[in-house]
């Protein structure tokens, strides 16, 4: 009944001692879950780590910005955990598509969701769906050649001016991008259609930053900051007015050193009034977007904003509007107010705060209940919502697998049908799961398709290709 | 800082690990030249390196204990500041360990592992479970 690939794994599955666990999702939350597990339970686990693509790897291959090699570096420890002998690989698996919540977790004696936030916040303005207008998310997946966004329709031909809605740092991403020469980027892993597109575009002329409340409150970091604002041949604005400084902003910036570090960053580059520059960017300050302004083809060409001032109040400082407003031409509308977590059948979800809902990784039967889901874990953005950095999602898998060694290091463990019938099951439905192996041969195609164009890698961007090239 | 005729010389100083997450406390030899990443590395001990040392995470972040030992160091530069404001439990002696090198004036240093979670590897039971590694 059982293949033979299971044969082994059937050997240590019957010891009642293995843990057999189920990670939906390899991006860092799942791969350092996965790490971390090894490392915890030795040679008493086997750990499956689920994706709905072909490829591995997560935010960090279709997220973190590709002239940011350096970041991805984690990818080679990611590596090394997928290929110990106690983990398998099963990419082009979506779970609550090809197999359900409910038909994996019999499976398995604990199931891990990692499946990261592939939703967004949205404005819930006017002409927020015209043509022209995209979630930074989108944007991001468009240039990183993730394959849900290869046919995203970003004509760049006529952009003269890049309105986006937010200042964190995926927001910074994509004005760096936009702004960047494209020389510059054409030695970095850019997906291909993404490059054409920049390079056939010209440069654009104007990124415009637009930040409900002010440049104490931004929510980027030092880094990405720098280099946005020292980027060759692009002149720094930010009108002193929105610089200005409130006794509390003072205090903000004593007490967190970023904070004043980024300050100081933003005035500096714009007190620089670099000779004939072309390019321009602009941060807006205190403004907040109000509406999409739509012309009579049906296509973004710019964003009414309210102007704001900050009220203390309980819940901390926020932006109340002033009843002013300006309008500022935009071709193109980015919307980078923040990421959300998808519900998934089966799990109980926080619909406010678009994650699942939790305590220390243990997934709680409802929302706002305080009974767990015994065997049933979260990491990660799905977790605690999309914030923070790669090295965030190492804490919080230690946090998960803290939780689930307490609640199994007591138990006896059913006997379960673990990977082996998993991959049965899926090969009975034509479900074409990639191993590790099959990613390997991605990577080494678009590692040798880079090479013949001077990139570290040329993307792969269609599942299809992806799959005949694992050759599953 | 990292003087290359130091590198090599077979030279050793010695280095103190404090781990915040298992509770434990590892004293190794550091080689001249040698960052204190690499030397954790060295010696299996549990300081993450994601970007490989390239100032570009901040999961190697440490805390020097002793403020005459952190004076000691050669001043952090821009793109290490950037990456420690991002560390979780930022101090005033915090630095990224792939950018402190042994050197010869460190001997003694103890630098501790900063963890968001304290587990002390210790199941329900009481016995101390992570023994394994
Ligand atoms: C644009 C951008 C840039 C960033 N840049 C940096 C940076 O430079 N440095 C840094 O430290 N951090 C950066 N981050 C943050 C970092 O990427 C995140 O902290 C991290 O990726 C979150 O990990 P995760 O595993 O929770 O989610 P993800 O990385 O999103 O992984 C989720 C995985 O689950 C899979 N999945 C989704 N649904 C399903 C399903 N139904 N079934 C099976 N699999 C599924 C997805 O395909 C994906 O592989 C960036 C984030 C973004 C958005
Ligand atoms: S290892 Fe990434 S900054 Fe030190």
């Amino acid at each position: 009944m059982l293949p033979r690939a299971g044969a082994r794994l059937l050997s240590t599955a019957a010891r009642n001692s293995v843990l057999q666990v189920c990670i939906v999702g390899s991006g860092p939350a799942g791969l350092y879950t996965a790490e971390k597990l090894l490392k915890r339970y030795g040679e008493d686990v086997r750990v499956d780590v689920l994706d709905r693509l072909p490829t591995p790897f997560g935010l960090v291959r279709s997220g973190v910005a590709p002239d940011h090699a350096d970041v991805k570096n984690v990818t080679n420890q990611f590596t090394a955990t997928c290929r110990d002998p106690r983990v398998g690989y099963l990419g082009n698996v979506s779970v609550g598509a090809d197999i359900a919540l409910a038909e994996l977790r019999p499976l398995y004696h604990a199931v891990v969701l990692a499946y990261g936030a592939e939703s967004d916040r949205r404005l819930g303005v006017p002409g927020e769906d015209a043509a022209g207008v995209f979630a930074a998310r989108e944007f991001v997946w468009w240039y990183n050649g993730h394959p849900d966004a290869r046919d995203l329709p970003v004509s760049l031909a006529d952009v003269e001016s890049v309105a986006v809605c937010g200042i964190g740092n995926v927001a910074l991403d994509c004005a760096r991008l936009l702004l960047k020469r494209p020389a510059a980027l054409a030695t970095t892993d850019i997906a291909g259609h993404a490059l054409d597109a920049l390079r056939k575009a010209g440069r654009v002329r104007e990124v415009q930053l637009f930040a409900r409340r002010g440049p104490v409150q931004a929510a980027c970091t030092p880094k990405e900051l720098r280099e946005l604002v020292t980027l060759d041949g692009v002149a720094v604005h930010a009108p002193p007015d929105q610089m200005a400084v409130s006794p509390a902003d003072e205090a903000e910036m004593k007490a967190v050193r970023m904070r004043r570090r980024m300050y100081d960053l933003i005035k500096g580059a714009a007190a620089k009034q670099p000779a004939g520059a072309q390019q321009h960017l602009r941060f807006q300050f205190y403004r907040n977007p109000v509406e999409v302004m739509v012309d009579p083809s049906g296509a973004a060409c710019g964003v009414r904003v309210e102007r704001t001032r900050l009220e203390a109040t309980p819940r901390g400082v926020v932006a109340v509007g002033t009843g002013e407003y300006d309008a500022h031409p935009a071709q193109l509308v980015l919307k980078s107010i923040g990421y959300r977590s998808l519900p998934l059948e089966g799990v109980a979800f926080d619909a406010r705060a678009g994650v699942v809902p939790n305590t220390a990784g243990r997934v709680l039967r409802e929302y706002g209940g305080s009974e767990v889901d015994p065997g049933l874990y979260v990491c990660g953005w799905v977790k605690r919502g999309p914030t923070g950095i790669i090295g965030t999602n190492s804490m919080d898998a230690d946090e998960t697998v803290d939780s689930m060694y307490r609640d199994t290091a007591a138990l006896p463990l059913r006997p379960v049908g673990g990977g082996a019938a998993l991959r049965e099951l899926l090969r009975q439905r034509g479900v074409r799961a990639v191993d590790f192996g099959g990613w390997q041969r991605i990577d080494a195609r678009e590692v040798a398709g880079g090479a013949a164009v001077g990139k570290p890698r040329e993307k792969i961007v269609s599942v299809g290709d992806m799959l005949s090239t694992a050759g599953v | 800082g990292h003087s290359s005729d130091e590198e090599g010389s077979g030279e050793t100083i010695s280095v103190t690990f404090k781990c915040e997450k298992d509770g434990s406390e590892t004293t190794v030899r550091a080689p001249l030249g040698k960052s204190l990443l690499e030397v954790a590395h060295a010696n299996d001990i549990e300081l993450e390196g994601a970007c490989e040392g390239s100032l570009a995470c901040s999961t190697c972040h440490v805390i020097v204990e002793d403020e005459s030992y952190y004076n000691r160091l050669p001043e952090p530069c821009e793109d290490e500041l950037d990456m420690l404001d991002l560390a979780f439990g930022l101090t005033d002696t915090s630095r990224l360990g792939c950018q402190v090198i042994a050197a010869k004036d460190l001997d003694g240093l103890t630098v501790r592992l900063p963890s968001a979670t304290r587990n002390f590897y210790v199941s329900e039971k009481g016995e101390a479970a992570a023994a394994a590694d």
